[in-house]
């Protein structure tokens, strides 16, 4: 089973707000694997598919978002994920 | 309807309650309240709950389709997101586990939610609350068995009474609407003036089926009911002069003068931002009343200062310079606000209204002075006070508002005093306006007409006293006067302003700042540019 970590700078101007929240979720749950995010490297971690919970992190701009996941396309997942925080959300879902 | 089987026409009388024509088929909503069963099963609390979180889910997708704003969609996709994700719902299951009743079980489970938004640093997460709390509501309303009934466009609508939200809700292109109840003064009449949806009120429809060929005089206050084809070849005509008269109505531009070359301040009346898009500001000299109780109706709570905040601020970003004169909440006599105004008030329009209600519930108050306080730093923002009747109640008024300031500064916040300015609309502040300490001075003549004549505007026996009489019209006069006398401006801001044939009587009163409702600006303009001044 793959487990593995990333992390992330967020350069978007307003920070982990509703419309990079939604992204965030929508491309998170089109993995399988489990997918946590956090804001720091120790947790605590919560579930990337929930926008309940990532809005909730209030994550202001130029925040590191790590991420965390486990299973099948964790690789793929985190990939992606990586790339939409990257790309300040211009892309995804 | 086929002209060979063609039926008997028949009119239905009623009351105007906002002028043009509609033609087209009569659809009839119904009232779809249903009462919330008590006596569910905890296994039946959990499906209905289940079942209006669903609901919800397929309202909020039918509207992200059909708006066409970003922000608005944004909004909504992140409602329907939420509504998608378990965790928000899942201490709400967990207390009809527990016993709870389904609503109330929602009600605790999204406010702990709420609060967290309110309590957020950042002002764009505060803002987020408000989402929520419509998210919340919505999901109630669906609880209660209440349904977004959608109303094609193009009807002529049929019901006993509206609210304000089902109004804004709607598609009225090419449409009307149809009330058993409401009063020309009703916020849906004021609503309909505005944005051109012919209406008329105290209509019996019990009669009345759906689909029927029908055409709405909004004018004469009469619905038709199977037109025969001349009569429907004549409206079809008058719909069509309508339509180009309203194509023109926004494409004046520049200043207005009269006859005789006397510069007017033209400015609109609105009630929110909606009706802001359509208007160019440069064909406006601003906004001369904008009408605060349309933020405060039909919701669970009342607006929070960021909200109100953020809409002060968007009017003035949209006048880009020009003032935009925010009433302060005017709610009571005919505008009841659920939590606000006194239930059973005996004589609601000489009770407790107004800045009488303000001046009671300084918390409510205290958090719009806030919110205009702040808007004020960016923007050309003018408040105004309703119903003052007294000098004294503008003085603590002012006070308020310096109190807001300096609090605002304290916490770090921009905030500025904009110019304070009083409605006169109450006999006793327009008989001695020079007592009063305003920076500008709106008169509200559908409320000094109804005090003048002592005739209720609701009152259809009476309409041939609730009228401007010389008694009003020298008030009015006295109210102009003296504000030239010290070099302040007087403007009126009620239905009198917007028409055509009471343009010259306060024009001749010295009347030289009119604000009207966006749809008559045309022939306002027009009456405007006939007159030439008697001393010229």
């Amino acid at each position: 089973m793959n487990k593995l970590e990333v992390s992330v700078l967020m350069r978007h101007e307003v920070g982990l707000h509703a419309r990079p929240s939604v992204k965030l979720t929508k491309l998170a749950k089109a993995f399988e694997s489990k997918i946590d995010l956090g804001l720091s490297p120790d947790g605590p971690w919560i579930d990337a598919k929930s926008i309940v919970k990532v809005m909730a992190t209030k994550a202001p701009k130029d925040s590191t978002i790590y991420f965390r996941a486990e299973g099948k396309d964790a690789k793929a997942a985190l990939d992606a994920l990586v790339m939409l925080v990257d790309g300040d959300f211009q892309n995804g879902p | 309807m086929d002209h060979r089987t063609h039926r008997a026409t028949y009119r239905v009388e009623g009351r105007s309650a906002a002028p043009g024509i509609a033609l087209g088929p009569l659809v009839r909503l119904v009232a779809a309240r249903s009462k919330t069963q008590r006596s569910r099963s905890e296994l039946g609390e959990q499906q209905a709950l289940a079942d209006a979180i669903e609901a919800s889910k397929l309202d909020l997708t039918v509207l992200a389709e059909k708006v066409k704003d970003e922000d608005a969609e944004a909004i909504l996709s992140f409602q329907i997101a939420l509504l998608e994700d378990e965790n928000l719902a899942a201490p709400a299951f967990a207390r009809i586990a527990d016993g709870e009743a389904a609503d109330k079980a929602w009600v605790a489970a999204i406010d702990p939610e709420i609060a967290t938004y309110e309590q957020a640093d950042d002002s764009y997460f505060r803002a987020r609350a408000s989402d929520l709390r419509d998210l919340r509501d919505r999901v109630l309303r669906r609880l209660a068995g209440e349904v977004d009934q959608a109303v094609p466009p193009g009807v002529i609508v049929a019901t006993e009474d509206m609210t304000p939200s089902l109004f804004l809700a709607t598609d009225w292109r090419d449409g009307g609407l149809v009330l058993r109840r409401g009063s020309p003064s009703s916020h849906v009449a004021i609503l309909a003036r505005s944005r051109g949806v012919p209406m008329i009120v105290g209509v019996d429809i019990d009669h009345l089926g759906s689909g029927v060929d029908a055409v709405l005089d909004g004018e004469a206050g009469s619905l038709i009911i199977d037109p025969d084809p001349s009569t429907k070849a004549d409206y079809g005509r008058r719909l069509t002069e309508q339509a180009e008269a309203r194509a023109a109505a926004f494409s004046f531009t520049g200043q207005v003068v009269t006859a005789s070359g006397e510069p007017v301040r033209m400015m609109i009346n609105v009630t929110g931002l909606a009706e802001l898009r359509d208007i160019d500001p440069s064909n406006v000299d601003g906004i001369g009343l904008m009408r605060t109780e349309f933020l405060f109706q039909e919701r669970e709570q009342l607006p929070s200062e960021e909200e109100q905040y953020h809409i002060y601020r968007q009017m003035a970003e949209w006048a880009a310079g020009k003032p935009v004169t925010i009433r302060t909440l005017d709610a009571g006599g005919d505008k009841p606000i659920a939590g606000l105004t006194i239930p059973g008030d005996l004589n609601p329009f000489l009770g407790v209204r107004g800045v009488r209600l303000s001046l009671r519930r300084l918390d409510v108050f205290r958090l719009q002075l806030r919110a205009l306080a702040r808007a004020a730093v960016g923007g050309n923002l003018k408040v105004m006070i309703p119903m003052v009747t007294a000098p004294e109640e503008l003085v603590q008024c002012r006070a308020l508002f310096q109190t807001a300031v300096d609090e605002l500064r304290g916490e770090g916040y921009e905030a500025a005093m904009p110019p304070l300015g009083m409605m006169v609309e109450v006999p006793a502040a327009a008989l001695v306006v020079e007592d009063f300490d305003a920076d500008f001075y709106s008169i509200g003549s559908n409320d000094l007409i109804q005090y003048v004549m002592a005739a209720s505007r609701d009152e259809p026996q009476l309409a041939d006293l609730a009228r401007p009489s010389r008694a009003v019209f020298n008030l009015i006069g006295h109210v102009v006067e003296h504000a030239k006398r010290c070099g302040r401006e007087a403007s009126l801001c009620g239905d009198l302003a917007g028409d055509p044939q009471q343009v010259a009587s306060l024009l001749d009163q010295g009347l030289r700042s009119f604000s009207v409702a966006p749809g008559v600006l045309r022939p306002v303009r027009a009456a405007i540019a006939r007159y030439s001044s008697r001393a010229a």
